[in-house]
């Protein structure tokens, strides 16, 4: 076991469920457990097993960070810029340091310093407080006295592009980092307020498009999305001379310690993050953050807990963003659908930050042999942009498919045929097949065909989202004398069901029930677990917990050999029992064995082995796995054309995540992807005002979420995928179930009334602009 | 205030320090000191330590905060603590009878009608109201009792099935 170098060979099910279960052999380290069945033949993993913290959640007991409450602890509250661009001449903060109830003034603006003495959006911290009572500071906060000189701004795409637009950022304060998880090269030119292109190329789009017997090409426009957590992004932090602890609604706790460690240079020993509930993130909670910074500050600074809770106009206005974009698409194609070229030129703003690009969707989705993409950043006076939910893939679907379907109707191609053509990947093309026939496809009628003013259309969209894993993710597994078993990792749940998930990767080995499984998460006192972003969380957790508690049993196992006088290798653990395998009248149940440890707990460490088929590519700690994980979606819709609401009526979501560990979780977790790209759809818009700079709709009523009146029927079909890469084989399905719900809506939409909306959201002005019945509102 | 203008008495003047009240919360009668302006939400939150219900917009958009007034559905957010006077607050720490779940609880459990939880207290508390209110409710009336709820992870086909399922044990 100690030996890392030590392999063996073993061989694991390989392929689809329902198209062809064969079998794979893999060089697998000696210390992973062996090969695990497909589901069906499996007790606890791939069943819907209820959360582990699910009698928490529904009585309000599970504590998230909101709700930590510390003795003696602050309350702090950051003063924010009320304009979009100013020189901050002067600072007093004299009176507020004298409020009665302030105990620590940080400030963030320094009046005269090259990178933090201008601000750049309405919003932006300018000077933090922490004080007795959230009341006690805001008085203080309303004491602060800045002396702005305004600058002037522009907060639009297209006029921010304008070589005459003032200029957002100078030298000193460009970007240098990418926030989005979409990185772009390093090095790139800005020109004004343009940064870039980032160039990906591939052939010769020129000669291709000369090839081309049909080209389609147009301008696709996304909104900014913004990410609108049900909890705001909260902190409480505790300095004190033996090390600093912080409570942060964070998906990433080990994340969190490593910038706190690095920020105040602690070493990683003396600093503590934990989140037990934690309210959702969806990208914009990945990192330490602003607010997370300066609460250490003003508890350092006062020597007591400090606690920071953003309220909803800050969510919405500083707490990250899905980047707006401009993308202008051609592509070519041969009569027989085959492609000759494709070319993406795409514009977005992630505000003062980077990370607006499209993604590699059009890059790779389709079989092409000439490409060419250029991806620009295009800087705004407004907050920045961070990861969202698949990151630049869901704006980039959203022109790429609707132009597919473009082109398959200028070849008079139905669209799932044309995808058959062109698209390698064995998984969605049975995801199209399933889909289909699910959702009556060959009754979708030509586009604009109903006669009445209410239009109906079927449509359909595709994602491509890489397996990602990360392999700094460790788990311990311990067993007590009495039999009980708890599972421990830094890993958070975000709302995912990550515990639940390797509970159960943890009871399948044991045989025990997951519902007895302490989970014990979300603190960096366990050992290192990975991120909750990427829909890495249960690629990268799950194998290492399987494995400790293999590893764990193997243990146990020695102590029941000799109890039932059997080797180790003939045991089996089931049920509760540990059994002689072929001779179950020999057993002994799983305390008994238990019991006879020679100390009260045991224990193992495992962390997650790279992919036994290999990485297609390894970046730092983590990597990706040879198959990208398919989703095809299908929508079908109502256009009312003489309100212009579009009601989405049903969507089938066919997702792969590699071997499916709870298919309730996954349910959950596709519905709320559905529901996220159908809000995004219809609804959801970040306004800024031109003239002010300012947010117009910094709230939950004014920027309009889906909600349950809107929530359509929403059909799940997950498939069981197994290629033989890990102790589970499992992979993640948060953002692939949220790419192609906008486009699939789209091209619905455009099937329903036969006029294709290219910008979003499709609001009922927007649609009755594209039918010609008001004038476009620019 | 009307009343007493008319009676020619001036209004009691509160705050802005804190001022002695009584609330009746899950059947207990609770004293705390308060300035007025605090709201229901804030008062349950801090003071009394009940911190099932959540904030999430703090302005009655999303309904995270829903506790129950005399059994009625409420922002817990857009209401004053010294305006609840003698009326019954409901939170959901009482919910549950002792260790026995409410059926809507359990049936949030079952369905799987959570994700990350935040707003789950808030929805508990308008399903078990309509439960209550309507034995026999349509899938439409469990989206309406729900509609000023939002959930951004998506829980919302699950919330209604799990509240229909509860309504039904409740028949049983």
């Amino acid at each position: 076991m100690a030996n890392e170098e030590a392999s063996r060979t073993a061989t694991f099910p390989s392929g689809i469920v329902g198209v062809g279960l064969g079998e794979v052999r893999r060089n697998i380290p000696a210390d992973e457990p062996p090969p695990l069945p497909p589901n069906a033949e499996l007790a606890v993993i791939g069943k819907p097993v209820a959360r582990h913290d699910g009698r928490a959640k529904v009585t309000g007991a599970t504590r998230f960070t909101v709700d930590v409450v510390l003795p003696g602890m602050l309350h702090g509250g950051i003063l924010r810029s009320p304009l979009p661009h100013a020189r901050v001449r002067a600072i007093d903060v004299a009176a507020a340091t004298h409020h009665p109830g302030a105990r620590a003034v940080v400030m963030v603006a320094r009046p005269g310093d090259a990178k933090t003495g201008v601000v750049r959006y309405a919003g932006a911290a300018v000077a933090a407080v922490a004080a007795t009572s959230m009341a006690a500071a805001e008085e203080a906060l309303r004491l602060i006295r800045v002396d702005y000189e305004p600058l002037p701004f522009v907060v639009d795409l297209d006029q921010a592009r304008d070589p005459a637009a003032p200029p957002v950022h100078d030298g000193a304060s460009l970007p240098a980092g990418n926030p989005s998880g979409y990185p772009a090269p390093a090095g790139l030119p800005v020109q004004g307020n343009v940064h870039g292109p980032a160039v990906a190329r591939r052939g010769d789009v020129v000669g291709g498009f000369a090839q081309a017997d049909v080209q389609v090409e147009g301008e696709y426009r996304t909104q900014v999305q913004t990410h609108c957590c049900m909890e705001p992004h909260a902190v409480v932090a505790d300095w004190r001379a033996d090390g600093l602890t912080v409570y942060i609604s964070t998906q990433y706790t080990a994340g969190v310690r490593h910038e706190l460690a690095e920020a105040f240079g602690l070493p990683l020993n003396r600093v503590r993050v934990i989140v037990e509930g934690m309210g959702g993130g969806f990208g914009s909670k990945s990192s330490l953050g602003n607010y997370g910074r300066l609460a250490a500050m003003l508890s350092r600074q006062a020597g007591a807990p400090v606690r920071i809770v953003l309220d909803r106009k800050e969510e919405q206005t500083d707490a990250g963003n899905r980047p707006g974009t401009s993308q202008h698409v051609r592509m070519g194609a041969r009569r027989d659908g085959s492609l000759t070229a494709i070319s993406v030129v795409s514009y977005g703003t992630a505000g003062v930050a980077l990370g607006a690009g499209v993604g590699n969707f059009a890059e790779s989705l389709y079989e092409c042999p000439n490409f060419e993409g250029a991806q620009h950043d295009v800087f705004i006076n407004a907050g920045p942009g961070c990861a969202m939910r698949a990151p630049g893939a869901v704006q980039g679907a959203w022109a790429l498919e609707q132009s597919l379907d473009e082109l398959a109707e200028r070849l008079a191609l139905d669209p799932l045929v044309l995808r058959d053509r062109l698209d390698p990947s064995p998984v969605r093309r049975e995801e199209r097949r399933i889909g289909a026939e699910r959702i009556a496809w060959h009754r979708r009628h030509a586009p604009g065909a109903d006669t009445g003013p209410v239009k109906r259309g079927i449509g359909v969209a595709q994602s491509l989202w890489s397996a990602n894993v990360r392999t700094n993710s460790s788990c311990e597994v311990r067993v007590m004398r009495d039999g009980s078993v708890a599972v421990l990792s830094s890993v958070q749940d975000i709302g995912t069901g990550t515990g639940t998930v390797m509970a159960q990767a943890v009871a399948e080995v044991l045989g025990v029930s997951p519902a007895a499984i302490a989970v014990r998460i979300g603190d960096t006192e366990f050992p290192a677990g990975p991120p909750s972003y990427g829909s890495l969380a249960t690629a990268s957790i799950t194998p290492p917990a399987r494995t400790a508690a293999w590893r764990v049993l193997q243990v146990l196992f020695r102590e029941a050999g000799s109890l039932l006088k059997a080797a180790p290798e003939e045991l089996v653990a089931r049920d509760g029992r540990i059994v002689v395998r072929g001779d179950p009248g020999r057993s002994i149940a799983f305390a008994e064995a238990a019991a006879h440890l020679r100390t009260d707990v045991v224990s193992a460490v495992a962390s997650r082995a790279d992919d036994y088929g290999g990485f297609r590519r390894r970046m730092g700690d983590g990597g990706m796995a040879q198959q990208d994980l398919g989703g095809v979606q299908f929508a079908a819709v109502a256009v009312d054309t003489e309100t212009g609401i579009v009601r989405v009526e049903r969507v089938v979501a066919v997702q792969d995540c590699g071997r499916p560990m709870n298919p309730r979780q996954i349910e959950s977790q596709v519905q709320g992807g559905v529901l996220m790209g159908m809000s995004f759809a219809l609804f959801e818009e970040r306004l800024l005002d031109r003239r002010t700079g300012r947010m117009v709709n910094p709230n939950l009523e004014q920027y309009k979420l889906a909600g349950s009146c809107e929530t359509p029927q929403i059909d799940v079909v997950v498939l069981e995928n197994y290629q033989g890469n890990s102790a589970t084989d499992a992979y993640g399905i948060a953002e692939p179930s949220n790419i192609a719900t906008a486009p699939a809506i789209g091209n619905a939409v455009y099937n329903a009334i036969g006029v294709r909306m290219r910008s979003l959201p499709m609001t009922p002005a927007a649609v009755l602009a594209a039918l010609g019945k008001v004038p476009s509102r620019l | 205030m009307a009343q007493a203008a008319a009676a020619g008495v001036e209004p009691a003047v509160l705050g802005p320090g804190t001022v002695a009240i009584t609330l009746s919360v899950n059947g207990t009668p609770r004293a705390l000191e308060i300035e007025p302006r605090t709201t229901l939400a804030e008062a349950l939150r801090g003071p009394l330590a009940l911190t099932g219900t959540k904030i999430g917009c703090n302005r009655g958009g999303c309904s995270a905060c829903t506790v129950w007034l005399d059994g009625a559905p409420v922002c817990s957010c857009m209401v004053l603590a010294i305006d609840v006077g003698g009326r019954s607050v409901t939170t959901i720490e009482g919910l549950a009878q002792g260790e026995t779940l409410h059926p809507v609880q359990a049936a949030f459990i079952e369905h799987d009608a959570l994700q990350c939880g935040y707003c789950t207290p808030g929805m508990v508390m308008s399903c078990a109201a309509l439960v209550r209110d309507k034995p026999n409710p349509t899938a439409d009336d469990v989206r309406s009792a729900i509609s000023g709820h939002v959930c951004r992870c998506g829980t919302y086909p699950h919330v209604v099935a799990a509240t229909l399922a509860a309504a039904t044990g409740h028949k049983a």
